[in-house]
């Protein structure tokens, strides 16, 4: 510790997530003065690279973003090419986009909990140490993984960027006896389902509570997963939840730079918001079907029915595990009602315009606009994920968090880089997501001031260690 | 189980999506007998247990494309016996080496609004740009059981026998007609490295390329084939610059497509 009692925090490379972050919290005596989430994923530039693609690009080119939600970005790029287009899917070929989706949900979801997340409530470093006293339940959340990819394989094609999809449907649609070895395997997923969700009810979670905007999709009649309308529930009672056209999302989602951070953020109509399981759970789950909603109360979550939020970030282990009971039960409902379409896509001749597509990715919501020329060129794309939009949240959440366990007494380093780690991974960051993440230098105001800097993990060849030099007067980061 | 005897398995990252190290948790069935056979000592996006090297097999994915990269890259290399690019990013410079090419200001500029803070290379180039590769594992994203062979034929002590034909022998191996041939559709298959299991064809579009070219490619027979699929140039070179762009752009004969850049 420094003379001035000042002490920063350090964690060079955050493990158990998808794609590079580090994270830096500074504390003045008692008082936390800064924490930041830092992406240091390297700028890949989609945005640029897809000006000049055909509009029937987009779905493959976007699909690269991200390994472990590519469905996600397929999706959203093709709703809004067709927007764009002025042409709308429905019908069989909208189901089979869901049933896809409902793949993708199972298959990250069981990933995030069992091997990226649940090692943290077990004291462990990663699932397969868990493996070692709880390898029932490690099988059973890589046999729940599998039956998610199942259905990314059959329908399309392969787990990790899927090639069946394109504008307007896909290439290919499956016969109902393609499907049915599905249904089989999804029959006993269900259990397992079932299973998962009992098995991290059980879990200790400590206190917190995200005082953000709650942000997702909201369908009528249905728990929002590839469509929907941007619906936000507001925090602190008082104002009710209130919906916007996808048509507006720019002007209510605006990413900018603040001027006390280094990192860029999205805000929602100039507050902080978080997207994904808390946010849908909170915006959609009076619709969960009644099995569904059962397994969540006896599972200790609120009744949103009755509208009580879940605010509590750790808990968030249990709202995925829900929403793959609600994706295999929804996956089984689409499989017993699919009748092949006559054709596998619908026409999309292209035309000049602006379109906005948008849907729930595991982690939370993606949203897509592309402006196309004449000729079905893209001239400008925005691609806004929803790590993005959540970093501002996380950053507000961890200051609380790490405020709140210093009020309880003294803490070693260690112990609140665990617990600050603990807090990023509850939100499943996709950080490979860097459409557009930031990369700053920073200069200290005062070199006096400068802390000693400790580390909450013993280094290796972490992607983080090269990243940091140890200068006099620069520390170097990448932000969001 | 720290083991010293179990070969140390190191994966790591540079600017990629992640997919290919994903391939790996994809493993479902054979990931824990994998884990009894090998000590996964840097795996960061699945192990806060993050060990030192040296590692006997070295994963790489991703490609080089910040300042930090080049440092690091030769690092793993020094720390590894055995480094094996995994993925088109390692293995091709990846999809994000499109702006290799074009102007690297503009591109900036269009994703950032302040692109004078954003520090990264003008290109996007492959591992073995960089340091000496033992193997390549072809792919966007790589096939779950290629890897599994390469990861198995290094424990085992050989190479890894993965076929470098066209996706044109898995084609017809799988029994699908060809689609340029009966329906006129365009294909990239004939000059694409096989190991996806020739799957494009088989849901009825024409193969795109995205585990790179071939061992022995015609590019030259290849284009007026597309032409006559009813492709423009235009639409030519952006099917061949996407996943692999660089290594497919090496093998275009000069001066048959008018370049954009």
């Amino acid at each position: 510790m420094a003379d001035s009692g000042t002490r920063v925090l350090s964690v060079g490379a955050l493990a158990r997530v998808e794609g590079e972050g580090a994270l830096r919290v500074r504390v003045s005596g008692d008082r936390v003065t800064e924490a930041r989430l830092s992406i240091y994923e390297p700028p890949r530039f989609f945005e640029a690279f897809l000006r000049d693609r055909r509009h029937t690009e987009p779905p493959d080119l976007t699909s690269r973003v991200c390994g472990i939600c590519p469905v996600a970005y397929q999706t959203s790029a093709c709703h809004a090419i067709e927007d764009a287009c002025g042409v709308a899917v429905g019908g069989q070929l909208a189901a089979l986009r869901r049933l896809l989706y409902c793949g993708e949900w199972i298959e990250s979801h069981s990933l995030h909990i069992h091997l990226l997340h649940a090692p943290d409530f077990l004291g462990a470093d990663s699932a397969l140490e868990v493996s070692h006293r709880h390898r029932a339940a490690i099988e059973r959340g890589l046999r729940l993984k599998q039956a998610g990819n199942s259905i990314l394989e059959v329908l399309g094609g392969r787990a990790v960027h899927p090639i069946n999809v394109r504008v307007g449907g896909f290439h290919r649609v499956p016969s109902r006896a393609e499907l049915r070895p599905l249904a089989e395997r999804l029959m006993r997923a269900r259990e397992d389902a079932l299973a998962a969700v009992d098995w991290v009810a059980g879990f200790d979670f400590p206190e917190a509570e995200c005082r953000a905007d709650l942000f997702a999709l909201a369908e009528p009649g249905t728990y929002a997963i590839e469509r929907g309308v941007p619906t936000v529930l507001p925090y602190g009672g008082g104002e009710a939840r209130r919906s916007f056209p996808l048509a507006e999302f720019g002007a209510h989602v605006v990413e900018e730079q603040v001027p006390y951070s280094t990192a860029l953020q999205a805000r929602l109509d100039g507050r902080r918001h978080l997207t994904g399981a808390l946010a849908r759970y909170a915006v959609s789950g009076h619709l969960l079907p009644s099995a569904v909603r059962e397994a969540a109360r006896a599972a200790g979550l609120p009744d949103p029915a009755s509208g009580e939020v879940c605010r509590n970030p750790f808990r968030s282990i249990v709202i995925r595990a829900v929403e793959v009971l609600y994706a295999v039960e929804e996956a089984l409902r689409l499989i017993e009602r699919y009748e092949p379409p006559a054709r596998a896509s619908q026409e999309v001749a292209p035309r000049a315009g602006t379109g906005h597509g948008a849907t729930e990715a595991p982690r939370g919501l993606l949203y897509h606009r592309y402006s196309l020329d004449l000729d079905g060129l893209v001239t400008d794309a925005s691609l806004i994920p929803p790590t993005s939009q959540n970093q501002g949240a996380v950053e507000d959440e961890l200051r609380l968090l790490v405020q709140r366990r210093l009020a309880r007494g003294e803490a070693t380093d260690a112990e609140l880089a665990g617990l600050c780690e603990r807090a990023i991974r509850n939100h499943d960051p996709c950080i490979s997501c860097s459409a557009h993440f930031l990369d700053l230098t920073v200069v200290r105001e005062r070199e006096a001031d400068r802390p000693t800097a400790s580390s909450g993990r013993v280094g290796g060849l972490g992607p983080g260690d090269a990243q940091r030099p140890d200068d006099e007067s620069v520390e170097r980061d990448q932000h969001d | 189980m720290t083991g010293s005897d179990r070969p140390r398995l190191g994966v790591f990252k540079f600017a990629s999506c992640d997919g290919c190290q994903l391939t790996l948790l994809d493993c479902e069935e054979e990931l824990l007998p994998l884990a009894a056979e090998l000590e996964v000592a840097h795996f960061a996006e699945a192990s806060s247990d993050i060990r030192p090297g040296p590692y006997q097999l070295s994963l790489v994915e991703g490609s080089v494309s910040t300042p930090e990269h080049l440092e690091r890259v030769r690092r793993i290399r020094a720390e590894s016996r055995h480094l094996v690019t995994i993925g088109a990013c390692a293995t091709a410079g990846g999809i994000q080496a499109l702006r290799n090419s074009a102007d690297g200001d503009a591109f900036r500029a269009t994703v950032y609004a302040e692109p004078e803070y954003i520090e990264s290379l003008a290109t996007s180039t492959p591992i073995s740009a960089h340091v000496p590769v033992d193997f390549e594992l072809r792919g966007c994203p790589i096939d779950r059981g290629q890897l599994l062979e390469v990861i198995t034929s290094f424990l085992a002590g050989r190479r890894p026998d993965i076929p470098d034909h066209s996706v044109c022998f898995a084609c017809k191996r799988r029994g699908t007609t060809c689609l340029p041939v009966a329906r006129g559709i365009p294909c990239l298959g004939p000059v694409t490295h096989a190991g996806c299991g020739a799957l494009c064809p088989a849901y009825g579009r024409g193969c795109y390329g995205c585990f790179g070219p071939s061992a022995s490619t015609n590019m030259p027979a290849m284009i007026p084939l597309l032409r006559s699929d009813g492709m423009s140039d235009e639409d030519i070179v952006r099917f061949l610059h996407t996943y692999n762009v660089e290594d497919f752009a090496a093998l275009e004969p000069p001066g048959v497509l008018d370049e954009d850049d």
